[in-house]
C-alpha cells in the first residue's frame, strides 16, 4: 500500500514546486524613467534575414526601417515624404537631375563617416543585379549616379519620375564597406541592433552618437511569434506591450473589453484579390468579369472574416494613397444583373473555372465564400490550394491560371495595371499611356489626375475583383503612447514609444 | 558486448546514410522552387533566376546530393538559403530549449508513471486501480495542445503565476528564469507521456503477475515482495524499457506542438519556418539532427534491455553458434 502514497508524494511535491515557481514570478521590466524603458513589441513576422536586398521580408522592414536604417528621405505613417538623410534637394528644370546634400555629422553605427559614395553603393545595391527588392524595378529609370563631393550626390534619371523621391525612402543608406548584412547591420538609425535570436527575439539598442534626436526609450525588443493565440496571450500577459499588426479578429474581444489594452484601427495598403488572367477565357471578356465581381458580396465577405473591421474601396487604390476615390457604386451586388450580363456574354448556363487559392488565411475561407455566391448566379468554382512558392512558379511566373485570390501590401501599385505583362495580364494600352504620363508629370496634381483618369478605367474594366481592404490593427497596453498606427508598407518606427 | 556495441555503432552509421539520402530525395520532390520563397510580388524572370543560382537550386540534383554529403562529414549542415546563416549552430542554440523540454518531461513522466502503472495492475480490482486506469486512458485520449491551452488560460492568464509562453533571451543565464518558461510546457508534455507510460507499465506488471515463475517463487517460500522484487520487475522492465525508448522518441519529435503553443524557439519550430520557407538546408539540417537523436535514443535503449535480460544476450551467441555448426 505504499505506492498509491508514494505516487500522491510525487505529485504534491510537483505541485508544491510549481507553485514555489510561480511566487518568484517577476512583473514585466517596467523602468521608473520611460528613457530607459524597454519595449516589448510583439509580431507574427520574423525578419528572413536582415537584408532587404536578399529576401529578408516584411519583417525586416518591420523592425529595421527607420529604426535601425534611414533612407534619404523618410515615409512618415501618414504617408508624406520627408527630407532625411538628405539635408536639403534640388531638382533641375527638365526633371531629370535630382541633386541631393546630405545631413552632417551623420555616422554609423560602426562609427564610419557617412559619405556619398556610401549613398551611391546604396542606391546600387537595390538595382543591381541579383537584388531581390520589390522596388528595383521603380529605380530601373536611374542612368547614372554622381558623387561630385563627400556631401553630393547628384542622381540622373532616363525618364520624368514624379515618384522618384517616394520611392528612395525605401533605399537604406548602408555603410559602402559592411559585409554580411543578411546577419548584421551597419546603418545611420536611432537604434543598433543588439541580438536577433532566430525563432525568437529580435533586439535594437538606443544608438548613442545618433545625429538626429534620440530615441525617447532605450530598447526595443520585437518578439516574435508563430501561434496568433501566444502572441494574444503574450499581450493579456503584459509580456509584450504592442502587437504590431494583429491578425485574429476573433480575438480582438479580450482586448475590446479590457481597459489595460487599446485597438487602434489604422490604415492599411493591404488589399486581397481575386485577380482574373485577363489574357484567357472566359476573364478576357470584360463583361463576364464584371458578372463575377457583381455577384460577390464583399460586404458579407468582408464582414465574416473581419467583423468590423477592414473597408471596400472597390479598385486597387487605399484612401492613403493621393489618387483614391470611393469607387464601392462601379460595380455593386447585384446577383440580377449579373445573371444577365452572363447571359449577354454568351454564358446564360455560367461556367466552370480553377481558382488558384494560396493555403494560408484568409484565402482559403474567401475561396469558399466566393464559390458559394457564384453558384448562385451559374458559375461552378473548382477551388485549388496552394502553397506560396506553387502560386508564384504557376500563377506570377508561368501565367497558367484562370483566377487566383492574392494579397497585395503595397501602396501605390496601381501602377501594376500599366504592365501588360504582370501576371494578369491586363492589357489596355490608354491606362498603360495614363500610368506612364502619370510618372513623367510635372506636379502631383498632374500625376493624382492621370492615376485617377487610370483607375476609373481600370475599375470599368472590372480587372480584378477588389475584394476588400484590410484592417491595419494595432493592439497595444495603455501604458504605452508614441507607435506608429498605419503601418505603411510593414514599417514600424519605435523611437518615439513612450512608457508610462 | 564490444563486438555488440561496435556492430550496433556501425548500423547506427549505415541508419544515418540512408536516412539522409531519404531526407534528400523527399524534399525534391516538393513541387516549387525554394527560389520562389525569396521573391515577392514584383520580382522578374532575371531575379528568380539569380535567386536559383544564388542558392543552387539550379544545379542537377545529383550534384546537390553529393555537394550537401561531402557537407555532412565534415559536420557542416550548410547555410540557411532564407536567413544566410549557418544551420549547425542555428540547431544548437534551439537544441538549448528542446533537450531540457523533452528531458525533464521525460523522466518526470517515468517517476509518476511507473509507481502508478504497477499500482493500476496491482490493484487492478480496487476502485483506485480502476481509476488510474481510467485516467491515464483519458490523458491519452485528450489532444496535447487542448492540455497546454488549459494550462496556459488557468495558470498564466487567470493566476498569471507562469509565463504564458516565450523563453528568455539569455537562454539559461538566469536558470530560475528559464525553468519558469519551462514549468508548463513539461506539465503538459509531462500529462501525456505519463498517461501512455502508465498503459504500458500497467500491462507488463499485469503480465508479469500472471506469470509462472511468479507463483513458482512464492511456492518456494518466497514473500510476494522478495519475488517480485527478484524476479517480476526485471521481467516487466524489458518491454517497459524498449516502449520508453519509442516515447522518448516520439516525445522529441512531437514537441514542436507544445512549441507552438507555447511560442519556444525549439528545434520544432525551427522546422516548421524551414518547411513555410521550403528552405531545405535547415529542413534537411533539423531531420538530420533529430534522425540522430532518435538513433541515439534506440541505441541506448537497445544496450539498457540487453544489461536488463541475459536472455537477448544468450539469444545472440546461441545464434551465432548455430550458424558455427
Amino acid at each position: 500500500m505504499k505506492s498509491p502514497r508514494t505516487a500522491l508524494a510525487a505529485l504534491a511535491v510537483g505541485i508544491v514546486a510549481v507553485l514555489a515557481l510561480s511566487s518568484c514570478a517577476s512583473g514585466p521590466a517596467t523602468g521608473t524613467n520611460s528613457a530607459d524603458a524597454t519595449i516589448n513589441v510583439g509580431s507574427v513576422y520574423e525578419p528572413q534575414n536582415l537584408d532587404n536586398t536578399g529576401g529578408g521580408g516584411q519583417g525586416v522592414t518591420e523592425a529595421l526601417n527607420g529604426n535601425v536604417y534611414e533612407g534619404l528621405f523618410r515615409l512618415s505613417d501618414s504617408g508624406d515624404v520627408t527630407p532625411l538623410l538628405a539635408r536639403e534637394y534640388s531638382v533641375s528644370p527638365d526633371g531629370l537631375t535630382y541633386t541631393v546634400t546630405l545631413q552632417n555629422n551623420v555616422t554609423f553605427h560602426s562609427g564610419a563617416t557617412l559619405t556619398s559614395a556610401d549613398v551611391k553603393s546604396s542606391i546600387e545595391r537595390v538595382t543591381a543585379a541579383d537584388s531581390q527588392s520589390s522596388r528595383k524595378s521603380s529605380l530601373a529609370v536611374i542612368a547614372g549616379i554622381e558623387t561630385p563631393d563627400a556631401n553630393t550626390v547628384v542622381v540622373t534619371l532616363a525618364t520624368k519620375s514624379i515618384s522618384f523621391v517616394y520611392n528612395l525612402s525605401y533605399v537604406w543608406i548602408v555603410n559602402a564597406l559592411a559585409t554580411d548584412l543578411k546577419t548584421t547591420e551597419d546603418g545611420t538609425g536611432p537604434y543598433e541592433l543588439g541580438t536577433w535570436k532566430r525563432g525568437s527575439s529580435l533586439s535594437l539598442t538606443r544608438f548613442d552618437s545618433y545625429w538626429g534626436t534620440a530615441a525617447k526609450n532605450k530598447d526595443v525588443v520585437f518578439n516574435y511569434y508563430t501561434d496568433a493565440t501566444a502572441l494574444n496571450n503574450a499581450l493579456l500577459t503584459n509580456a509584450i506591450d504592442v502587437i504590431t499588426s494583429s491578425q485574429s479578429p476573433d480575438a480582438l474581444a479580450q482586448f475590446a473589453d479590457n481597459p489595460d489594452f487599446v485597438i487602434n484601427d489604422g490604415n492599411s495598403t493591404t488589399k486581397l484579390l481575386l485577380a482574373f488572367n485577363d489574357k484567357q477565357a472566359p476573364f478576357d471578356n470584360v463583361a463576364v468579369r464584371q458578372a463575377v465581381t457583381e455577384a460577390i458580396d464583399n460586404k458579407k465577405l468582408l464582414n465574416s472574416i473581419w467583423g468590423d473591421y477592414g473597408t471596400l474601396t472597390g479598385s486597387m487604390v487605399p484612401p492613403t494613397d493621393p489618387w483614391y476615390e470611393d469607387l464601392t457604386s462601379v460595380h455593386p451586388y447585384d446577383q440580377v444583373t449579373a445573371k444577365q450580363k452572363l447571359a449577354d456574354a454568351g454564358f446564360p448556363d455560367g461556367f466552370t473555372f480553377t481558382l488558384d487559392t494560396p493555403n494560408y488565411d484568409p484565402h482559403p475561407a474567401a475561396a469558399e465564400f466566393i464559390k458559394s455566391e457564384l453558384a448562385q448566379v451559374g458559375i461552378t468554382v473548382n477551388i485549388n490550394v496552394i502553397t506560396p512558392d506553387e502560386w508564384y512558379t504557376k500563377v506570377y511566373k508561368n501565367h497558367d491560371f484562370a483566377a487566383t485570390l492574392q494579397e497585395h501590401v503595397n501602396d501605390r501599385d496601381v501602377v501594376f495595371y500599366g504592365n501588360p505583362d504582370f501576371y494578369w495580364g491586363y492589357d489596355n494600352a490608354k491606362v498603360s499611356a495614363l500610368i506612364k504620363e502619370a510618372e513623367q508629370s510635372d506636379t502631383t496634381d498632374q500625376q493624382t489626375a492621370k492615376l485617377t483618369a487610370a483607375n476609373d478605367i481600370i475599375v470599368a474594366d472590372a480587372a480584378s475583383d477588389w475584394l476588400y481592404l484590410y484592417p491595419q490593427i494595432v493592439v497595444a497596453s495603455t501604458s504605452i503612447s508614441g507607435y506608429p498606427l498605419n503601418g505603411l508598407n510593414s514599417q514600424f518606427y519605435v523611437y518615439d514609444i513612450v512608457k508610462s | 558486448m564490444a563486438v555488440y556495441l561496435l556492430r550496433r555503432l556501425v548500423f547506427l552509421l549505415v541508419s544515418l546514410l540512408l536516412a539522409s539520402a531519404v531526407l534528400f530525395a523527399l524534399l525534391r520532390l516538393l513541387p516549387g522552387d525554394p527560389a520562389n520563397a525569396l521573391l515577392s510580388v514584383g520580382a522578374t524572370a532575371e531575379q528568380i533566376e539569380a535567386a536559383r543560382q544564388s542558392i543552387g537550386s539550379d544545379l542537377p540534383l545529383g550534384q546537390q546530393f553529393v555537394a550537401w554529403l561531402g557537407h555532412i562529414f565534415t559536420l557542416d549542415l550548410g547555410t540557411s538559403f532564407i536567413s544566410g546563416v549557418p544551420v549547425g549552430p542555428d540547431i544548437a542554440s534551439r537544441l538549448v530549449v528542446t533537450i531540457p523540454l523533452t528531458l525533464i518531461s521525460f523522466v518526470l513522466a517515468v517517476l509518476i508513471a511507473v509507481p502508478v502503472g504497477y499500482v493500476a495492475a496491482r490493484r487492478s480490482h480496487r476502485w483506485y486501480g480502476m481509476t488510474l486506469s481510467g485516467v491515464s486512458q483519458f490523458g491519452l485520449a485528450v489532444p496535447i495542445f487542448w492540455i497546454g491551452i488549459l494550462l496556459i488560460s488557468f495558470f498564466a492568464l487567470t493566476l498569471r503565476a507562469l509565463p504564458a509562453g516565450g523563453f528568455p533571451r539569455q537562454d539559461w543565464a538566469d536558470p530560475l528564469d528559464a525553468i519558469r518558461s519551462l514549468t508548463l510546457p513539461v506539465i503538459t508534455i509531462t500529462i501525456v507521456m505519463t498517461a501512455s507510460i502508465t498503459r504500458y507499465v500497467r500491462s507488463a506488471t499485469l503480465d508479469v503477475l500472471g506469470s509462472d515463475y511468479l507463483r513458482t517463487a512464492r511456492s518456494l517460500g518466497a514473500s510476494f515482495r522478495q519475488a517480485m522484487w527478484h524476479h517480476g520487475l526485471r521481467n516487466a522492465s524489458v518491454p517497459v524499457v524498449a516502449i520508453l525508448g519509442i516515447e522518448l522518441a516520439t516525445t522529441f519529435l512531437g514537441a514542436v506542438v507544445v512549441e507552438s503553443v507555447f511560442a519556444l524557439p525549439g528545434l520544432g519550430n525551427m522546422l516548421l519556418t524551414g518547411i513555410a520557407q521550403h528552405d531545405y538546408p535547415v529542413i534537411q539540417g533539423v531531420l538530420l539532427v533529430s534522425t540522430f537523436l532518435v538513433l541515439i535514443v534506440g541505441f541506448i535503449a537497445d544496450v539498457v534491455q540487453r544489461l536488463i535480460d541475459p536472455r537477448l544476450r544468450g539469444n545472440m551467441t546461441g545464434q551465432r553458434a548455430a550458424v558455427v555448426r
